[in-house]
């Protein structure tokens, strides 16, 4: 398995702001790369999904763990 | 543990190539309650990589006059209103629960205390985003709004036509 590119702590953020943070951290990565997203908002569950089928990146793995929700998302 | 599926339905397209790609967002209200939505749905649309413009007319041009600024206008009922209503982001009143300031000041703490980010701090990431924010030329006349009392950042002023052009084939909200 690739290796994470870059880990992004949202956690204690609310709407919009773990989706826009994971929006232009993507942006400067390269195609391929994986980013992981922790969180804690719940509404992330069904936004980070949502976001990734609107953006084409691929949501490769998603669990949750002591209430933070942890994404890794492979940039399309 | 996995995640279970969310429970909503989320209405968002299988295939990307019909997903809407642009968003333009009216913003009509200045009202703290109803820009702080605009601010939020700007730049989520940003972040979806839709092409986000935000037309600002009547009395959604009041946020984007600089804080600073006490009164706007040039003759005296244009200064009534702006001191009535003063214009500025930091300076928004509440649809709802106003009572003086205090309901403003009350959202504020809490959204501080829940990590929202404000209405000024969103609409700074939404200009970092490429949000275009397009001020109305005809309400910036009737409230004799001038280009140096607003914001840097800002587009051209343009009129209606121009408005309902760039939103022939985007998602279009009235805020």
């Amino acid at each position: 398995m690739s290796t994470i590119a870059k880990t992004l702590d949202l956690k204690g953020l609310s709407c919009p702001l773990p989706i826009v943070k994971t929006a232009q951290a993507v942006k400067e990565l390269a195609s391929g790369d994986l980013v992981e997203a922790l969180a804690t908002d719940p509404g992330s569950v069904a936004d980070f999904n949502a976001w990734c089928k609107g953006t084409g990146n691929e949501l490769v793995e998603q669990s949750e763990a002591d209430g933070v929700y942890r994404f890794v998302i492979k940039k399309k | 543990m996995a995640v279970q599926e969310a429970a909503l339905e989320i209405p968002v397209h299988e295939h990307e190539e019909h997903a809407h790609k642009k968003l333009v967002i009216i913003a009509w209200s200045g009202d703290l309650d109803k820009v702080w939505p605009q601010m939020i749905l700007a730049t989520t649309g940003a972040a979806l990589g839709m092409q986000t413009t935000i037309f600002f007319t009547f009395w959604g041009l009041f946020s984007l006059v600089k804080n600073e600024k006490h009164i706007t206008g040039e003759n005296w009922m244009q200064k009534m209103v702006a001191m009535m209503d003063r214009p500025g982001m930091e300076h928004l009143k509440l649809g709802k629960m106003n009572f003086v300031g205090a309901g403003p000041a009350m959202m504020k703490k809490l959204a501080k205390d829940h990590n929202v980010a404000s209405p000024g701090e969103l609409l700074q990431m939404a200009v970092d985003m490429g949000v275009k924010l397009v001020p109305c030329q005809m309400t910036m006349d009737l409230l004799g709004l001038k280009r140096e009392d607003m914001i840097d950042g800002l587009g051209e002023p343009v009129g209606a036509t121009a408005m309902l052009m760039e939103a022939q084939d985007a998602i279009t909200l009235f805020i």
